[in-house]
């Protein structure tokens, strides 16, 4: 075991800072998605890794494997939704469903087929890689959580644990075996002082920072996100006032998504990232998210902030055991939280 | 405009094997205050939940003389029925106003503003707290608020869930009251009570359910002075 050189110190905090801004984003995504729709999103790992393997793939001037993925999903949600429309009898509509998807699915293969081989500047294959994997979010929700959205939170828990293991297998079907690594958006160095700071780590924190406080905005200003936040707060109280539970569910699996989206490319150039990958890192967002109760989110940020620090000492000073300190961190969390938090029976509607 | 804005025909409900409603039938006129009064278990909440589409049921809800079977209830409260819950379903963590603002989200494209200060006006109260989260209220302020929150939806018809429960009586005079004041400019409002006596004072017709079935039915100060009704429900 190494001992602390406190020449070491500043660039291990900046390093645990760097990570753990990246947590500290799925730790909100996490919050949030349970608190509108009850759903533990384990897989929300599974976007980060989609977020760096679809970029290093356009790096690559590769068509990415997330538009197969994303075409099968459009398809199915595309039918279960027309299915759904002509059973209702509305037969024009469901026939619109399954045409617009179609036109939709072919305008996508035909738009990345041409883009992908011409290595656009880095920015804009960002915004495709985005374009590419936050719809693959609401999709998701259409096709496996919205038939379920009276169901318990428990046999919620069982669909995103079996989602989670259908979407690593479609990640290696899609992408392959083979882990990539993206390029920083930024490099060189930055001198603080004392302290050598990597351009790239500070943009990671900026724009951590930055989409929170864009979060922050959205939830405390705008009515949309007001009803995103009521809906959180009271289910039967938000339908009474014509919240659609659905469009709800909709758009926080959309923000999910872009949030691990925006993880994975910022995160990419620091790990090198394989279809499998996405389960731990979606885990240590989850201990944040479970420091703040699955319900506060400046708490959920702050303990994922707190899991990217532990993460970089352990792996400094005891590197083998990295993971297991990391993840021995959620039982004094869960004991503590035990100890505050009064029982509340799960009594919705 | 003259009419039955609600009509309510044979209502069945079912939670599992239990009938909760068998066959009710009722309807509300516009412009009037219709109360449902009964017992607690006699499925007044049920009813309402019922025809707000809450609760899945079988039988005939027309409004407007549109049947709603198909509406789901988001569709319905953009069409102007609103309900008040007698759990009142507030947004605790969130602030008054923020409560009220939500409350005009079925129709957010049209201006709302007035219709914020209309709600001031009717419950000063409610503008004095309005940077108050919801849940730090009083039962009064809280109920005052649910019903602000359905206004704010520009209702055609309030349904609203036993607004006395758990108030004192003064409070209860000055929220019926207020139901009275809405009826008068124009609202059209199906109550639910179980203070009998309340709600059938400012009530043109009632209805009275028992063990989810209508019992009896009529003017309101008919049913006021009906001696049977008075033995049971208005304590003698």
């Amino acid at each position: 075991m190494q001992i602390f050189d406190p020449s070491i110190f500043p660039v291990l905090f900046a390093d645990g800072l760097t990570n753990g801004a990246v947590y500290a984003l799925l730790a909100l995504a996490l919050v949030l998605v349970f608190s509108v729709t009850r759903v533990i999103f384990i897989p929300i790992g599974e976007f980060v890794v989609f977020g760096t393997l679809t970029l290093a793939a356009l790096q690559s001037g590769k068509v990415p494997g997330t538009l197969g993925l994303l075409l099968v999903l459009l398809g199915v949600a595309a039918i279960m939704q027309a299915f759904g429309q002509f059973r209702a009898g509305q037969s024009s509509r469901g026939l619109t469903t399954l045409v617009g998807g179609a036109v939709i699915g072919a305008v996508l293969w035909f738009a990345i087929g041409a883009l992908a081989p011409m290595k656009l500047p880095l920015l804009l294959q960002s915004l495709i890689t985005l374009l590419l994997v936050a719809p693959l979010g609401p999709l998701i929700y259409r096709v496996v959580y919205q038939p379920l959205q009276n169901a318990t939170v428990l046999v919620l828990l069982i669909a995103s644990v079996a989602l989670h293991m259908v979407l690593s297998g479609l990640a290696l079907v899609f992408f392959g075996p083979e882990g990539s690594r993206t390029p920083p958006f930024l490099s060189g160095d930055l001198k603080l002082g004392q302290v050598t700071v990597s351009q790239q780590s500070l943009l990671v924190i900026l724009a951590s920072a930055m989409l929170m406080m864009g979060l922050f905005f959205f939830f405390e200003r705008t009515m949309i996100g007001k009803a995103l936040r009521a809906t959180a707060v009271n289910r039967v109280g938000a339908r009474l006032v014509g919240i659609s539970p659905t469009a709800s569910g909709t758009l926080t699996f959309l923000l999910a998504a872009l949030i691990g989206g925006v993880s994975g490319m910022l995160i990419g150039p620091s790990v090198a990232m394989g279809y499998d990958s996405g389960f731990l890192i979606g885990l240590k967002g989850f201990i944040g998210a479970i420091i703040g109760g699955l319900v506060s989110f400046p708490l959920a940020a702050g303990g994922a902030v707190l899991v990217g620090l532990i993460e970089s000492f352990a792996s400094f000073s005891l590197s083998a055991w990295k993971e297991v300190i990391v993840f021995t961190l959620i039982l004094p969390v869960l004991l503590w939280r035990s100890l505050i938090t009064k029982h509340i029976p799960e009594d919705e509607e | 405009m003259s009419g039955n804005l609600l009509e309510v025909s044979d209502l069945h409900t079912r939670y599992g094997r239990v009938e909760a409603l068998s066959g009710v039938s009722l309807s509300v006129p516009q412009g009037h205050i219709v109360s449902v009064i009964g017992a607690n278990g006699a499925g007044k909440t049920t009813l309402m939940n019922s025809v707000m589409g809450l609760l899945p049921s079988q039988g005939t809800v027309l409004y407007g003389g549109e049947p709603m079977h198909n509406v789901p209830l988001e569709a319905r409260v953009a069409r102007g029925m609103c309900l008040v819950p007698e759990r009142r379903d507030l947004f605790a963590s969130m602030s008054v106003q923020d409560n009220l603002t939500l409350g005009a989200y079925s129709r957010r494209r049209e201006s709302w503003k007035a219709d914020l200060d209309d709600v001031y006006r009717r419950f000063p109260r409610l503008l004095e707290r309005r940077t108050q989260l919801a849940g730090t209220l009083s039962g009064g302020e809280q109920q005052m608020l649910a019903i602000g929150r359905a206004l704010m939806g520009k209702p055609k018809l309030l349904l609203l869930d036993e607004p006395s429960l758990g108030l004192a009586p003064l409070i209860v005079r000055d929220i019926l009251l207020m139901v009275k004041h809405l009826r008068d400019d124009g609202l059209t409002v199906l109550l639910v009570e179980q203070n009998a006596r309340a709600s059938l004072a400012i009530s043109d017709e009632a209805y009275v359910l028992e063990t989810g079935a209508v019992k009896m039915s009529g003017p309101a100060a008919e049913l006021i002075r009906n001696p049977e009704l008075t033995a049971s429900y208005l304590g003698g």
